[in-house]
C-alpha cells in the first residue's frame, strides 16, 4: 500500500487527529500567551524578579518532555489534562523571555513622555508599553507554537489528543504494513499545521502591528 | 546667522500668513499661564549625602517664559522635573496659582502641565492625530471636540492638518516631530507648559525656525513657560528671564536676558553668557524697536523723467526703486540712468538683501555690512517697502541700548541691596524666617 493509499484511506481519522492536534495546540497557546503576558507585566519592572521568571521557565523546557508527562500522569490522570498542562509549561519561556525583553526594550523617554503628560499607570501599559512591546512578544508566540507543534505529537503518550497518537501507532509496528505510512502521515501532519499556523502569524502580525512600528 | 540671513523674508512672510488665517478662524477661549511658586524645593538621593537640587526659591509670574540655563548635572531638569512631580521632591512645596500642588494626585496634576522633551517623546505606534489626541482623550472630550482640536493644533504650529494627521511619527523630519510634540503638549489648553530641551536634537537652521516659532505661540497664547536648555543663546533668545543656574540647582541668577548680559553677578554667570556680550545684545532687540528712516524712492511705473527729476533735484543722489508690488527692486544712482542710457532695465544696482521688521539688529547688522553700500531695506507684509536701516541708524541705537542696559542694571542693583541691608536688619531684630536666597 503506498502512501497516498494509505491517507487516501485513513481521511477521516487523520482529519479528525490533526483537528484535534491543532485545537489542542492553539488554546494551549491562548492560555499561555495569557499568563506569560501577565507574569512579563508583573516582573519586568524588577531585575531580579524578571530574571527569575525568565530562568524558571528556560528551566521548565529543559524538563524532557517525555519526562514531564511521565510525571504529570500521577498528578492529573491521563488523556486531555497533563497534554494540556505539559503544553502550556512549555509555550511560557519564549512568550515570558520576549514579554520581559520587549516590555524592557521601550525606550525610557517614551514612558517619561506617557508619565509626563498624565497617562495613569494602568494607560501607560496598555496604549504605550504593550503596544510597542507587541512585536516581540508576537514573535515569542509564533516560536512556542512551532514548538508546541512537535511537543504535542508526545502528549499522545499520555494518551492525549492529536496526529501524536498516529506516530506512536507506527513507532509501536514497526515492521509491520503501514507502520512507515502511519508515522510519516502523523509528522508530515504536523509540519502542514505548522505552515498553516506559521501564516496565520504572519497575518496577525500585519493586522495587530501599528502601521508606525511595522518593520 | 549667516545661514538663517537668506531665508527670513520670505519664511517670515509664510508664517505670519498662517496667523491671519487662524485668527479668522472661530475658536478664540483659551487659557492663559499661571503663576508658578518654588518654595525651598529640595530634592536628596539615597546613598548621596549631597542634595540633587538644594533649596530653590522661585517666582515666576503668570504667563513668562522662564528658561532654567546651566551646564549638565546641574539640576536644572530634576528641578523642571519637580513642577509636574516626574521626579517626587524630598521637601519643600510647589504651588501653581497658589495652589500646593505638592500633595495632590500627580496625574491629575500632569494633565493641567504640558510637556515636551527632547527628541519630542512621541509614541511611534500612534498617528500624528492620535498622539495629539491623547490627553483631550483622557480628560473626556467628545470626539468632535477632539477632531476639531487636533485640526486646530496641527495649524498652530505650522503643519497642514489634512497633509500630516495620518501620518506617523518616522514619516515626518525631526523639526516636524518637534512641532507635534509641542502641539501635543498645547493640546488640552493646559496653563503651564514644562520643554526639556526640546530643540536639542535638530540641526541649527531647523532649530532657529522653531525657536521663532515658540516666540510667535507664546505671543498668541501666553503660556506659563519653564524651558531648561544649557545652550544660552537659546536661552537669551527665548527667555523673557533666565535662571542662571550652578550645580545643585543654586541660583546664580534670575533676571532678564538684557540684565545677565550687560550685568552678570559674577564670575560663575559671565563665564556661561561666554564672549561678545554686547554682540549677543543685538539678538535681542529687533528692528522694529529701532528707528527706520526713510530713503526716498521711487516705483518703476513712475514716468522716466519724475525719476530723473527727483535725482536731480540735488537732496539726494540716490532713490530706492521698488517694483509694481512696493517691493523695494533697485538701488539707483545719479548717473546710473545716464549710463544706460534711460533704460530703467539695465540701470542701477539689484536689491539683493532685505531685513524684516521682525529681523534682530544682530541680522540687520549683518546684512548692512555685507551691503557695499552699508544699508538695507527693511520690508513689512508680502515684501512691501517699509523705510531703510543703515550703519548710522545701527550704531547709534546699539549706544543707546546699552547705555540704557547699563543704568537699568546700576538701578536694580541698588534694589537688591537696598532689599539685602533690609532683609539683615530684619534678621537682626529677629522679625522674619528670611527666605534663603535670591539672586
Amino acid at each position: 500500500m503506498s502512501f497516498w493509499e494509505y491517507v487516501a484511506g485513513r481521511r477521516a481519522q487523520l482529519l479528525a487527529d490533526s483537528y484535534q492536534h491543532a485545537s489542542a495546540v492553539f488554546q494551549c497557546m491562548v492560555v499561555a500567551t495569557l499568563i506569560g503576558v501577565v507574569i512579563g507585566v508583573l516582573t519586568y519592572r524588577s531585575e531580579w524578579a524578571g530574571n527569575l521568571a525568565v530562568t524558571t521557565t528556560a528551566t521548565l523546557l529543559t524538563v524532557p518532555s517525555l519526562a514531564l508527562l511521565g510525571l504529570l500522569v500521577p498528578l492529573t490522570g491521563l488523556g486531555v489534562a497533563p497534554t494540556v498542562t505539559a503544553l502550556v509549561l512549555y509555550g511560557l519561556l519564549p512568550i515570558v523571555r520576549n514579554a520581559v525583553v520587549g516590555l524592557r526594550g521601550v525606550d525610557p523617554s517614551l514612558v517619561d513622555a506617557a508619565k509626563g503628560i498624565g497617562m495613569s499607570r494602568a494607560a501607560r501599559l496598555l496604549r504605550v508599553e504593550l503596544p510597542l512591546a507587541w512585536p516581540p512578544i508576537l514573535t515569542g508566540i509564533r516560536v512556542a507554537t512551532q514548538m508546541l507543534m512537535g511537543i504535542a505529537a508526545v502528549a499522545a503518550y499520555a494518551s492525549g489528543p492529536g496526529l501524536g497518537n498516529e506516530i506512536f501507532r507506527g513507532v509501536s509496528s514497526l515492521g509491520s504494513a503501514n507502520a512507515l505510512n502511519q508515522v510519516l502521515a502523523g509528522t508530515l501532519g504536523i509540519i502542514v499545521l505548522a505552515l498553516l499556523f506559521d501564516a496565520a502569524y504572519v497575518l496577525i502580525g500585519r493586522l495587530t502591528i501599528p502601521g508606525g512600528i511595522r518593520g | 546667522m549667516a545661514e538663517a540671513a537668506p531665508h527670513p523674508p520670505e519664511d517670515r512672510a509664510r508664517t505670519s500668513g498662517a496667523t491671519i488665517r487662524r485668527s479668522s478662524g472661530a475658536t478664540v477661549r483659551r487659557t492663559s499661564g499661571a503663576t508658578i511658586q518654588l518654595e525651598n524645593l529640595t530634592k536628596r538621593y539615597p546613598g548621596n549625602p549631597a542634595p540633587a537640587v538644594d533649596c530653590v526659591n522661585m517666582d515666576i509670574k503668570a504667563g513668562e517664559l522662564v528658561v532654567f540655563v546651566g551646564p549638565s548635572g546641574c539640576g536644572k531638569t530634576t528641578t523642571m522635573k519637580m513642577i509636574n512631580r516626574l521626579i517626587e521632591p524630598t521637601s519643600g512645596r510647589i504651588r501653581i496659582d497658589g495652589e500646593d500642588v505638592t500633595g495632590i494626585d500627580p496625574v491629575r496634576l500632569r494633565r493641567k502641565i504640558g510637556y515636551a522633551i527632547q527628541a519630542s517623546g512621541l509614541f511611534p505606534h500612534m498617528t500624528v492625530a492620535q498622539n495629539i489626541a491623547l490627553v483631550p482623550r483622557m480628560t473626556g472630550w467628545s470626539k468632535r471636540r477632539i477632531a476639531e482640536r487636533v485640526e486646530e493644533m496641527l495649524d498652530l504650529v505650522g503643519l497642514d492638518p489634512g497633509e500630516f494627521q495620518g501620518r506617523y511619527p518616522r514619516q515626518l523630519s525631526g523639526g516636524q516631530q518637534q512641532r507635534v510634540g509641542v502641539a501635543r503638549a498645547l493640546a488640552a489648553d493646559p496653563p503651564v507648559l514644562l520643554m526639556d530641551e526640546p530643540f536639542g536634537a535638530v540641526d541649527p537652521i531647523t532649530r532657529d525656525h522653531l525657536q521663532d516659532e515658540l516666540i510667535r505661540l507664546q505671543h498668541e497664547l501666553h503660556k506659563t513657560i519653564v524651558f531648561v536648555t544649557h545652550d544660552f543663546d537659546e536661552a537669551i533668545k527665548l527667555g523673557d528671564r533666565i535662571a542662571v543656574l550652578r550645580e545643585r540647582s543654586h541660583i546664580a541668577q534670575f533676571d532678564t536676558p538684557e540684565a545677565i548680559l550687560t550685568n552678570p553677578a559674577d564670575d560663575f554667570v559671565s563665564g556661561f553668557v561666554g564672549a561678545g556680550a554686547a554682540l549677543k545684545r543685538l539678538n535681542l532687540t529687533r528692528v522694529r524697536d529701532v528707528g527706520v528712516v526713510d530713503f526716498p524712492t521711487a516705483t518703476i511705473d513712475d514716468p522716466l523723467q519724475t525719476i530723473i527729476d527727483r535725482l536731480r533735484r540735488g537732496t539726494t543722489n540716490e532713490v530706492l526703486l521698488l517694483d509694481r508690488h512696493h517691493r523695494p527692486y533697485k538701488w539707483l544712482r545719479r548717473g546710473d540712468l545716464m549710463r544706460a542710457q534711460g533704460s530703467l532695465v539695465r540701470a542701477g544696482t539689484l536689491v539683493h538683501d532685505t531685513v524684516t521688521r521682525d529681523a534682530t539688529l544682530r541680522d540687520a547688522l549683518e546684512a548692512v555690512l555685507i551691503d557695499n553700500a552699508g544699508r538695507v531695506p527693511v520690508t513689512g507684509r508680502r515684501g512691501r517697502y517699509e523705510g531703510v536701516v543703515d550703519m548710522q541708524t545701527l550704531m547709534n541705537s546699539v549706544h543707546e541700548l546699552l547705555e540704557e542696559d547699563r543704568l537699568d542694571a546700576v538701578e536694580h542693583q541698588h534694589l537688591l541691596e537696598e532689599q539685602r541691608a533690609q532683609q539683615v536688619l530684619e534678621e537682626q531684630e529677629g522679625t522674619t524666617d528670611a527666605p534663603e536666597e535670591l539672586a
